[in-house]
């Protein structure tokens, strides 16, 4: 700190003068007093600090209302800050697990002539490839199937009076894929990976297209007509809550749909990750899928855990942040005023300091460290408030109290940098103030 | 051994720059010797209040030369006279300034912390200037308490304190009755008896006569009366 650097300079030049000014008047100067000394001990810290603390105690009641101010902005930051850095842990564990464990990779597409088109490709062993990333669990490819005219039918009945219906559209997955969507079965089973590599004619019906269809359990081996072909049906699913169109579909294996009616290529991956891998899953997918172009995949990832958390927190500490400032914009003025009022009431005080020997900066240094020391106080004060409102209303709410202990310490030593701020002005003031008129002012 | 003059203005002006330019003092010697005790006299606006911040060092003479104790004040920095005003003189006022909230003692030990006296001696010393004035039963006291002669009487004490060569005293009965006026002025003079040299501003002709030597100064301009 700048006022406790050595006085060796002006030490110097003092005994200097002294011995000049009294080579010879160190003789009888008045009853007996000890000759000139040097000026060792004049107005050391220790000095400036007990004068500015009478200046501050003189008068307790004001310095309560000074330090309000402070003791409300300070308190209103460390709580802003506390809680959101509180509430940032409970709405991490409040998070919808499912929407920030499903990621969607679909090929990227361009606008080109005649309409949108996909610029890459699905590879078919796309799921074999993510599965060997570190945070995907489960992933599925899935198709859509073009059936052309043919209708899907349970029996095929020709009664030309019966309605047209629509069919339920037809889409092909891999076996994976009721996993990574997190699909129930409701009876019966979903085909493997055996049915897939060996393109046997089976099927999955979702819970709507399966009661659109008639059929209601599978242990009778019931079949499913697309056009003359019949597939037999081995189960049905529900609950896919990421893709509930599967609900009104008819499923399946991929490799079936590839040979029955020639599936060009996947049109989405799922899969399914560990909590927080989101963003690492994002990145690392598109390289594992085509190394030489990554960028032609579309990945829909969700914010990881950490990246929701900033941005609660930030919105929460904007808004609050920004109170905090405003009620320590005015406990700062507060001081500055309580300072000023303190500086014109006491004109006579600074004006006998300089008549006894006290310069400008001494008078200055005298006031700052009187708002600085106001200033941490009504910061030391806030603080502790601040934080233990958090302690308090954590506990009364079952959360846990998470507060950076720097945050406190920090918040105190902010509530000495406003009174720094709020007292430059006023010691300045003080330091102009011109000794003589002062004193013979009142 | 012949001790320097302690205050030696030679043709000191001071003016303050204008429109109109107001010359406060014009080109004023005065030669105050140790142990002298001088009054000066004049109306309110004669160059008083200019006079006494020239000799307390909390004004510069825009011309001539100010010597403090024989050594020249006219290239010293602010930090220097700070000093200087510290240790070689003391201020008596009419309004006492004493700090309200703090004792005799305290007011008394004020006066050290910027003359420089170690830290070891400040206490003894205040002690023995307020035994000085008569005040030893009421180091404790706060000055409210006090009767404004005894108040004065540790605006002495507070002067003395830091053992300076000469005393400026502005008005220093003003505030004070007939007969504390008197006690206070037996005061100055026991101090100036035993060799500090006094300064005394006022417009009390009583108080005026008492000094060994008045000047008047009227209009800027200084005149012996005695």
């Amino acid at each position: 700190m700048k006022l406790s650097l050595p006085r060796f300079g002006r030490k110097a030049k003092l005994a200097e003068l002294a011995e000049a000014a009294n080579a010879d008047s160190a003789v009888e100067s008045g009853w007996g007093a000890p000759p000139t000394m040097l000026r060792a001990d004049r107005f050391s810290l220790q000095d400036l600090l007990v004068e500015a603390s009478f200046g501050i105690g003189a008068k307790p009641s004001r310095l309560i209302m000074t330090t309000l101010g402070t003791v409300l902005g300070i308190a209103s930051l460390v709580v802003t800050v506390g809680f959101a850095q509180t509430a940032a842990g409970q709405i991490a564990n409040q998070f919808d697990a499912v929407a920030a464990t499903q990621v969607v990779v679909e090929p990227a597409t361009a606008q080109g002539n005649g309409g949108e088109r996909a610029t890459g490709v699905l590879p078919w062993d796309s799921p074999e490839r993510v599965e060997r990333l570190a945070g995907v669990e489960r992933a599925g490819l899935v198709a859509e199937v073009d059936v052309q005219d043919r209708a899907v039918t349970s029996v095929p009945v020709n009664d030309p009076s019966a309605p047209a219906v629509l069919s339920p559209a037809v889409v092909a997955t891999t076996a994976e894929l009721l996993a990574a969507v997190r699909g129930d079965i409701v009876t019966g089973r979903y085909f493997d990976a055996g049915h897939d590599l060996r393109g046997d004619r089976v099927a999955v019906l979702g819970e709507r297209a399966a009661d659109e269809l008639g059929i209601n359990r599978v242990d009778s081996q019931p079949s499913i007509f697309i056009g003359e072909t019949s597939y037999t049906v081995i189960g049905i699913i529900n609950g896919v809550e990421r893709r509930s169109d599967l609900l009104d579909s008819v499923i399946l294996p991929m490799g079936t749909a590839r040979t029955d009616f020639g599936v060009g290529a996947p049109a989405e991956l799922q899969v399914q990750i560990a909590v927080g891998a989101g963003s690492v899953v994002a990145r690392q997918v598109p390289i594992a899928l085509s190394p030489n172009s990554p960028e032609n995949f579309d990945v829909t990832a969700p914010s990881t855990k950490s990246s929701l958390r900033d941005n609660i927190q930030a919105d929460i500490n904007v808004v609050f942040l920004i109170l905090g400032g405003i009620a320590l914009l005015a406990g700062g003025l507060g001081i500055a005023n309580v300072t000023m009022l303190s500086v014109m009431e006491r004109v006579g005080e600074i004006g006998l300091r300089r008549a006894l020997g006290a310069t400008r900066k001494d008078i200055a240094r005298q006031f700052m460290i009187e708002s600085v020391v106001i200033g941490l106080l009504g910061g030391l004060i806030g603080s502790a408030l601040g934080v233990f409102a958090v302690v308090i209303v954590s506990l009364i709410q079952g959360w846990t109290p998470i507060l950076d202990p720097w945050l406190a310490i920090g918040s105190a030593l902010l509530g000495a940098v406003v009174g720094l701020a709020a007292g430059a002005f006023p010691a300045r003031r003080a330091s102009n103030i011109e000794p003589i008129t002062a004193l013979r002012g009142s | 051994m012949t001790r320097p003059p302690v205050v030696e203005l030679i043709d000191v002006t001071r003016s303050f720059p204008g429109p109109p330019e107001v010359q406060a003092l014009k080109a004023i010697n005065l030669r105050v010797e140790s142990g002298d005790y001088l009054s000066i006299v004049g109306p309110s606006g004669s160059g008083k209040s200019t006079m006494l911040n020239l000799l307390g060092l909390l004004d510069r003479p825009s011309v001539g030369e100010y010597y403090l104790d024989g050594a020249s004040t006219g290239a010293l920095d602010e930090e220097q006279r700070a000093a200087l005003r510290g240790g070689k003189i003391g201020f008596v006022f009419q309004a006492f300034h004493l700090m309200p909230h703090r004792t005799v003692l305290d007011n008394v030990l004020l006066a050290t912390l910027y003359s420089g006296v170690p830290r070891a001696e400040r206490e003894t010393r205040a002690r023995a200037a307020i035994d000085r004035v008569g005040l030893s039963h009421r180091v404790d006291f706060v000055p409210g308490t006090l009767s404004g002669g005894e108040r004065q009487r540790v605006a002495v004490a507070r002067a003395v304190v830091g053992s300076p060569e000469l005393l400026l005293a502005d008005e220093p009965t003003g505030n004070l009755d007939a007969t504390t006026s008197g006690e206070v002025m037996d005061l100055f003079e026991e101090l100036n008896a035993d060799g500090l040299s006094l300064v005394i501003i006022t417009h009390d002709r009583a108080v005026a006569e008492r000094a060994e030597r008045s000047i008047r100064i009227t209009d800027g301009r200084l005149q012996e009366l005695s």
